[in-house]
Order: C-alpha cells, then structure tokens, then sequence
C-alpha cells in the first residue's frame, strides 16, 4: 500500500454512520498484548525488539484477518508519513518516537490496526463509525483469538494478560467513544459531565491528543479500570456512560435551539460563511469553526452538507496530511493557506 | 460417624467448607483433621499474608526490596518503583507480593475475569474440575450418610486421584500460573 493511497478515501471511522453518529463519532476497542517471556519494549535490547518485529511479520503472513494489511517499518516512514498516521487515528505519537524496531500493522480499510513495540508488544485496535462499542469488541475479539493461535501471549490466569504497566493488567483492555458535545460547553454543563465521568472511574482526552481537551469540543471518554470485569462488562458499563451523556448533549441542543435559536443560527452561519471563503486559515480557528458547522449541520440548520464531509475536514486540514496532499514540505504559513484552499473545495462542492 | 478422608476412624471434627459459593461438610478424625489443616495453612498462604503485613509495618526492609529482581529479564524491584513499567510478563510473579496490593489500588480487583488466550483454553477449564471434585465429595457424604461403605470407598479413591492430579498440574504450570 502507498500512504498516499490512503489520502483518497475516508477512514471507515469518519463515514459519519452508524448509531447516534449526530454525537458520536468513532468507537475504539485495543487490547495490549505481549509475547510471553519476552522483554517488553523499553527494556528489550536491540536483538530481542527486533525478534518481535519478527513475530509480527510472519503474523502478517500467517493469520488471515492481517491478509489485507500493510506492514510498516517505523524507521521506513519519513517524519511527515508517521504524523499522518498519528493524525489518521492509526498509531500512537509515542509509535512515532524512536522508530527503530518498531511497526505498524494497518488494515487497508483503517478499521483495524496493531502497533508493534510501543508500549506493550501489540496494540490491537478496533474502529468503528459511531457508537457502535461492540461492534468494535466483536472484531478486536476475533483478531485477537486469531492472533493468539500463532503466538504465546505473556498471560496467567489470576491476572490476565500481563502489560509494561500495571494500569493496563488485566484484560489489557480500553475501550473508548469520541464524542461532539458542542451544546454541553457552550451551556457551561461540561465540567459538571466531567466531573461525574471522572468520579466513575473513567478518563477523557481530546480529539487531537492528549492537552487537547477542549478543541472542537470533541471528547473522547475511556475505560480506566480493566481488571476485574469481563470485557463484554468493560464495554457494557462504557455503553451504559455514554448514552447517558448522549442524552445530555441532546437535550442540551434542544434546550439551546428553543432559547436561543437566533444566536446559534448566527454563530453556525457565520462560521460556514468564513470557512467558505477565507483564504487563510489556523488549524485552531479552523477547528473551533468546524464544530459549530458541524452542531448547525445536525440541527438542520444548513441544507444539504453531509456530516461525512465535515468529519473528514477535521483530519484533512491537519498539517501531515496538507503536506502529502501538496506532496511536499510546508511552512506553517504555507499551510494555512493550503488549509483554507482544501477546505474552500469542499465546502463550496456541495 | 466414619472419617470422610481415612473411612477407619470415629469422626470427632466436623468442618464446614465454603468454595465458590458451595458449601460442603466434612466429617473427620482427629489425624486426617490435623494434616487437612495443615494443608489449607498452604493453601490460603497464610504464612505469606502475615509475611506481608509485616512488610507493610517495616516499609523500610530495604535490603530484601533492593535485591529483588525478575528472574527472567532481570529488571530489579526497584528499577519498576522508578520507571513505573515492568520488564516482562514474569516481573508479575517475581514482584507479586508488591504489585497485588498496587493492583487492587488501581483496579479494585486483583482478579482477571475476562478471556483467556486460544491456546490457554484447556487450563481455563480447571475450575471446572474443582467443581467436579465438591460434586464427588457431597457424593461421598450422602454414601456415607446411608452408610453404602462400597460406594464412599469408590469415590473417596476418585477424589484422591484427582486431588493428586490437580497438585501434579500446579506443579507443572509456568512461572506466570501461579
């Protein structure tokens, strides 16, 4: 597979489809998993880190689910295609970091993706569009069943799959649901939301990383306990969490449109008109616009614009991806414009 | 009353057993009782609990803590308290009476209740097994009850063969089955 090949179609994740994808994005399932016996990455040698990317390979090879794949060497990528896949949700920023003896596994569909030798040996992941945790469940499940047939898993029955850290121990599992709560911020009941998620046990991150919190009021909310429960509990009580908060933000969108409905019809308007026709743009103003476009877009408020389209903008007009779409290096200054040009045709496309 | 476990002896102790929610009787002589409590001591580790209370009332046992180390990778104890990571999946055995409590911090269980790997599966069945063993001893009790002395002989050797089954596979398990 070429990068590139990736920048002309959507992640399955993006499509803007499945249930309550008017507030749910995405829904990811990874479990960590290590080879028994084996040093875990930062404190294998060379020799022994490399002897994992081995196993990994002949996984590639050998288990039919990673058929349609793509193996990525790390130490391969240039630094604008590893940001690219940090940006498209595929790996972690941390994968990026020190790329000798370590790897991506991609699935050519983005659904699935296995880190090799970040923090633990696999990373398995699982996306999918909206709230849809298990679905997700269900295929990492599968992959992992398939996996542990060709390799012995660090494992043992009273504490389940063994991590570099204990946080993880367990089922090695964290599911997580990336949620658009523009209503609930701008009604100020945000902190109260989180508050509460955070007394149950859960954590929440941006959409853009970790410090990322707020922008595009894109919340994404995790499991932190995960030993202990089942997994199909795991995912159960973070079904259980999230529809609640889905309900919040839904009758926070009522509660704004009938009170004020002028307000945000204005705010939505303006944003689409400046998104339309700037011709430079930061990716921070450009998030923060988004957002409101894409709240308008669920309310009805502007005709025909797909929620696919918008979802997509947020990870286009991120700098990776302007580069490989210009297919070269970009100042920051030349990215702004870039930025403002991409989305300028998509949005006046429709 | 015969003895439950020799069948020679007056049962002189009575012993009520809870495993799993099941609870059984056991009715016993004076020796059987002896060497049944001695085993349960192993059992339930008691002398490894009361080793780690004392450990937690001498925090500062520095010398055994320092020279704690994997067997397997060779990350010490220490090196974990200063990096926050373990070195393999052996560390967890090797760091055990440390790393339960920190577990049950973390999670609030140190039980894993999820799935097992494929190719683990066989070993995940051994509860079953246990359950099999209360199964033949209420058997045994209520043989005993009507006093079918053939009948308790016959299973009282099946519970011996699968207790010592059961020991020979706890022995036979890997670093990390503990």
């Amino acid at each position: 597979m070429n990068l590139s090949d990736l920048l002309n179609h959507t992640s399955e994740w993006l499509k803007g489809a499945g249930a309550n994808s008017d507030i749910v994005i995405s829904s990811r399932v990874r479990l960590a998993r290590n080879i028994d016996k084996m040093p875990f990455p930062h404190w294998a040698g060379k020799k022994q880190a490399e002897t994992v990317i081995e196993k990994a390979r002949a996984l590639k090879e050998n288990v039919d689910f990673l058929k349609n794949t793509s193996f990525l060497g790390m130490s391969e990528l240039d630094s604008v295609d590893k940001q690219f896949l940090v940006e498209r949700h595929l790996m972690s920023h941390e994968l990026s970091q020190k790329p000798n003896s370590k790897a991506l596994i991609v699935e050519n569909s983005e659904v699935f993706s296995v880190m090799v030798n970040e923090e633990d040996h696999l990373r398995i992941q699982v996306m999918q569009s909206g709230f849809n945790l298990k679905g997700a469940w269900d295929i990492v499940n599968g992959l992992d069943d398939a996996i542990s047939r060709e390799v012995q898993y660090a494992f043992s029955r009273e504490w389940g799959y063994l991590t570099a850290c204990p946080t993880n121990a367990g089922t090695g599992m964290r599911g997580s649901v990336m949620l658009h709560l523009p209503a609930l911020v701008m009604l100020n009941q945000i902190n109260r939301v989180l508050a509460a998620i955070a007394k149950l046990s859960f954590t929440t991150r941006g959409f853009y990383g970790e410090g990322t919190q707020a922008a595009g009021n894109f919340f994404q909310i995790s499991n932190q306990v995960s030993m202990g429960q089942s997994e199909e509990d795991l995912v159960g009580n973070i079904d259980g969490l999230i529809r609640q908060i889905i309900e919040q933000e839904a009758q926070a969108r009522e509660a704004l449109v009938a009170r004020e409905k002028a307000m945000l019809e204005d705010r939505v308007h303006r944003s689409f008109g400046i998104l339309r026709n700037a011709h430079i743009i930061s990716s921070k103003e450009t998030i923060e616009l988004l957002s409101m476009l894409r709240l308008g877009c669920e309310l009805g408020m502007i005709g025909d614009l797909n929620r696919s389209v918008i979802n997509e903008l947020f990870i286009l007009i991120q700098p990776a991806h302007l580069q490989k779409l210009e297919n070269k290096k970009l100042s920051p200054e030349d990215r702004d414009v870039k930025r403002a040009e991409i989305i300028r045709g998509k949005l006046n496309a429709v | 009353m015969l003895c439950d476990i020799c069948g020679k002896n007056q049962a002189t102790v009575h012993l009520t057993e809870i495993v799993d929610d099941q609870m059984s009787e056991l009715h016993l002589c004076e020796e059987c009782a002896r060497n049944k409590s001695a085993q349960m001591e192993q059992q339930f580790g008691l002398s490894d609990i009361l080793a780690g209370m004392a450990d937690f009332d001498k925090p500062q046992k520095a010398a055994e803590t320092v020279s704690l180390k994997c067997p397997n990778c060779g990350l010490t104890y220490v090196e974990f308290k200063k990096i926050g990571r373990l070195g393999c999946g052996d560390c967890y055995a090797a760091f055990r009476q440390y790393l339960a409590p920190l577990l049950k911090r973390i999670h609030g269980s140190v039980r894993h209740s999820g799935k097992f790997p494929v190719n683990r599966e066989q070993r995940a069945e051994q509860p079953r097994a246990k359950n099999e063993l209360q199964e033949l001893r209420r058997r045994l009790l209520k043989a005993v009850e009507r006093e079918d002395f053939e009948e308790a002989a016959g299973l009282r050797d099946k519970i011996r063969d699968m207790e010592d089954n059961q020991k020979r596979q706890a022995t036979d398990g890997g670093d990390n089955e503990s």
